[in-house]
């Protein structure tokens, strides 16, 4: 190791009375690459947000490179040479990818106004340097997800930082970015930057990093170089356990009934000619590549996109012009992809976002809402889905970790009691125990009755998970396989098309 | 797809259009309206609310609001009218430090609700609802109800004229071109694009968004207060009532112009057109003898327009945008 870049010592955070970071010291090398590894609630985020100036520890000191390092507040943290790539994007979508970059510092000509040329010339630099092919004009709220993402990184790489935080960076990303992402990386540590990589894939972590570190319930429990970390090692300290599976044991429980029936279901420039049938108790799978459209249809079964054609049938009964009211009313629910903006009201208590689906059936006379029926029914669902919290009627949702913001979604639903679950990447940025524990739950909804549809990007996710997996490309259905027929080869195969080859 | 391009057009000027209609309309009622004099005279009206629209426009597109504008265009005129009644003052230096004056007062009534805002942390709607009455309040108290006469010296100000052109339309004119370039050709101003955008992600990317927040108001009472100065330079004596209810058509310019209330959304140029919508719609109504007590009516048709369009705007745009998956 050619030094330590950054040292931290003895740090130490709790929130609303629970601790989530005691005591934790580390080291991050100049030239090298640290995979942070832990369940969600570890810490980790909590940590990087101390370092990127976010978060001011209650105890404990850091040192950037022989310096005392106390960063008052993410700019401070930028000055000092931190770069940190967020879990969830921080772009502005009314502004140029451009201006976004160098937000923070643009370059200045004649009277103080932007050069506006200057700053064109640079961000097609740095876009060239991440392999990203767009002008630097263009709006962000053109681009997808992975341009987002590359966009991010493009803004750390401005900062030229010494120490780049990544957290979670591949989770909105296709295959191909990805790999650009790591190629990124590599150039990054080749020029003697200190990377932090949290990630819970392991994969990308045993791929990636020099270093690990893992952390347990706020406390490190080990560090070491990469060859002493083999994956299994990984996960047994993550859950101070040994685990056998990934995958909860399921026995299929499909019957016969139709809940849920698309008929040739169409939107122009969108999805096209979607027919499939969900049964009481079954899960279905729909996988596919980023932008294949699996988001999309979610949207339009769930009355938040029209359809052109086609037809649509809950419980047999055709709808013409489902209403997102509609849907909910026929037992309908949706978990989204985006949980910050799309699932979760961040600054409210969570037992008021559990609650917020039926609120209906909690109005006492006159249907004014009971606050303490609210707090306690919302309590049953935070403990059955072991929500790690404080106190539920105060604490804001913001403050939760990942996995336990999503754990409040879910609750939010199964509060409601729907009958048909539409599941958008239920366990994306979710450590493996506490994807286990949602994968129970599906399984749970399905043995009662309820119909479930899992959109996943995890192919293994898919397969292990689902009855049948529907397979989407370019909007339309481009496979279907049952459980007996499952090859991970054919469903690629499938999502690819056959022009393109598997990797 | 030319016929969904057109509609992104149509829905992006859409005040644009409104205002060629209505403008043609009184024309063809009262061809008098078409007139040089008739024109130049709405742009002049239109000026005093167009530069507070501006301002507004600033506090705006970080998804706050302004209600106070109306009373700080009393005040600070106030301020301007008690220096001028000093007979030292009644000369043309005394007018230059008089507009000091009240500029002044513009800045410390914005820096007052920025402090409850920024410091405080209470909702801008609240903060300026009691600056509103709580301004007005302390002017009547001070004047004791009473009206300031200016001295002739300020009302020279206010009649004077640079090559033909009356000195509200040059204000105006400055107030926009500086607040255009701050807003598009500064990192001050994209950054409070940012700030509207995104609070919580502007603050993680080193955006000081306090200090941003805090200088949008002082900015937006700034322009109360240029509004309020150059205003009363025309009238000649303070009523009590002076500036009351401003805050709505300044509010109902700077949306009509396209400023979104959400936050992120608006241009300088936008508060142009707005402003002078409002004034041709209030003037036109006087031209064509629409009846006294259904002017507010049509005003409020009006405010209804523009808050729909923006509405109707927002959700089209989204849709037009969303992206693309397959050529069907």
């Amino acid at each position: 190791m050619s030094g330590a870049v950054l040292s931290i010592d003895g740090i130490g955070k709790s929130f609303f009375g629970v601790t989530v970071l005691s005591d934790v010291r580390l080291e991050v090398g100049a030239g090298r690459v640290l995979g942070l590894v832990g369940q969600n609630g570890a810490g980790k985020s909590t940590l990087m947000n101390i370092i990127g100036g976010n978060l001011t520890p209650d105890t404990g000191i850091m040192t950037l490179v022989g310096a005392p390092y106390a960063p008052a507040n993410a700019r401070d943290a930028e000055h000092r040479g931190i770069a940190f790539i967020h879990q969830e994007l921080n772009l502005f979508s009314n502004l140029s990818i451009a201006e976004n970059i160098f937000i923070a510092d643009m370059p200045r000509g004649r009277g103080g106004l932007i050069d506006r040329a200057a700053l064109r010339r640079r961000t097609a630099e740095l876009l060239r340097e991440v392999d990203l092919d767009l002008p630097p004009d263009t709006p962000v709220e053109r681009l997808s997800p992975g341009e987002r993402q590359l966009v991010e990184v493009t803004k750390a790489l401005q900062l030229d930082a010494r120490i780049v935080i990544f957290d979670e960076p591949t989770t909105s990303l296709t295959p191909r970015e990805t790999s650009r992402l790591f190629a990124l990386i590599g150039r990054l540590k080749a020029a003697g930057k200190a990377v932090v990589y949290i990630s819970h894939i392991l994969g990308d972590v045993e791929a990636l990093a020099d270093d690990v570190a893992v952390l347990r319930d706020g406390k490190l429990v080990a560090s070491g170089e990469r060859e002493d970390f083999p994956a299994a090692r990984m996960i047994n300290l993550m859950l101070g356990r040994d685990i056998e599976q990934l995958y909860p044991p399921r026995i299929s429980s499909v019957r016969d009934d139709v809940l849920l029936e698309a008929r040739g279901l169409s939107l122009r420039g969108v999805v096209k000619d979607i027919s499939f049938r969900l049964r009481r108790g079954e899960i279905l799978g729909v996988f596919g590549l980023m932008g294949a459209g699996r988001t999309e249809l979610a949207r339009i079964l769930f009355g938040l996109e029209p359809f052109n054609s086609g037809q649509l049938l809950i419980g047999g009964e055709a709808i013409s012009d489902i209403t997102t009211r509609g849907a909910i009313r026929a037992g309908m629910s949706f978990i989204t992809e985006n949980r910050r903006e799309e699932g979760l009201m961040m600054n409210v208590p969570i037992a008021d976002n559990i609650a917020l689906a039926s609120l209906g059936p909690l109005g006492g006379g006159l249907g004014v809402i009971d606050d303490r029926a609210v707090v306690s029914a919302a309590a049953e669902f935070a403990a059955a889905l072991h929500i790690k919290s404080g106190p539920i009627d105060t604490q804001p949702v913001r403050s939760l970790s990942g996995g336990n913001q999503q754990k409040v979604v879910i609750a939010k639903w199964l509060m409601a009691k729907p009958g048909i679950f539409l599941l958008d990447e239920p366990t994306r940025g979710i450590d493996v125990a506490a994807k286990f524990e949602i994968y129970s739950i599906i399984h749970d909804l399905a043995a009662a009755g309820s119909g479930v549809i899992l959109i996943s990007s995890e192919i293994e996710e898919a397969m292990a998970m689902s009855d049948r997996v529907l397979v989407m490309r370019q909007g339309e259905i481009a496979g279907e396989f049952s459980g007996d027929t499952f090859s991970k080869e054919a469903i690629l195969r499938a999502a690819f098309g056959e022009e393109e080859k598997v990797a | 797809m030319t016929r969904a391009r057109l509609g992104e057009l149509l829905l992006r000027n859409m005040t644009v259009l409104i205002f060629i209609v209505v403008f043609v309309y009184f024309g063809v009622q009262a061809p008098r309206f078409f007139g040089i004099d008739s024109i130049a005279n709405i742009v002049k009206q239109a000026s005093f609310i167009g530069v507070i629209a501006v301002g507004m426009t600033f506090v705006l597109l970080t998804a706050g609001v302004d209600l106070s504008v109306g009373s700080n265009m009393y005040l600070s005129a106030m301020a301007s009218g008690y220096l001028l009644q000093n007979p030292a003052f009644q000369n043309s230096w005394g007018v230059v430090a008089a507009i000091a004056a009240g500029l002044l007062a513009g800045i410390v009534f914005g820096a007052i609700n920025a402090f409850f805002i920024v410091v405080l942390r209470i909702t801008p709607f609240l903060v300026t609802l009691a600056t509103l009455v709580a301004g007005r309040g302390l002017g009547t108290a001070i004047t004791e109800s009473f009206g300031i006469e200016y001295p002739a010296a300020y009302l020279a100000f206010g009649a004077s004229n640079l090559f033909g052109v009356p000195m509200p339309i040059i204000v105006f004119a400055l107030v926009v071109v500086t607040a255009h370039l701050v807003l598009s050709r500064t990192q001050f101003g994209r950054q409070i694009y940012a700030v509207g955008n995104d609070p919580e992600a502007a603050r993680k990317a080193g955006i000081a968004v306090d200090r941003i927040m805090f200088a949008v108001y002082v900015i937006c009472g700034f322009c109360a207060a240029v509004g309020g100065v150059t205003l009363i330079a025309l009238i000649g004596r303070l009523n009590q009532t002076f500036g009351v209810g401003r805050e709505f058509d300044v509010i109902t310019a700077a949306v009509l112009g396209g400023t979104s209330l959400f936050g992120g959304v608006g241009t300088a140029w936008g508060a142009v057109v707005g402003s002078t919508l409002v004034q041709m719609v209030q003037s036109g109504m006087i031209f064509i003898g629409v009846n006294l007590y259904l002017q507010p009516m049509v005003l409020a048709v009006i405010i209804f327009l523009a808050i729909l369009i923006d509405a109707l705007r927002t959700a089209r745009l989204e849709k037009l945008r969303r992206r693309l998956l397959r050529l069907d």
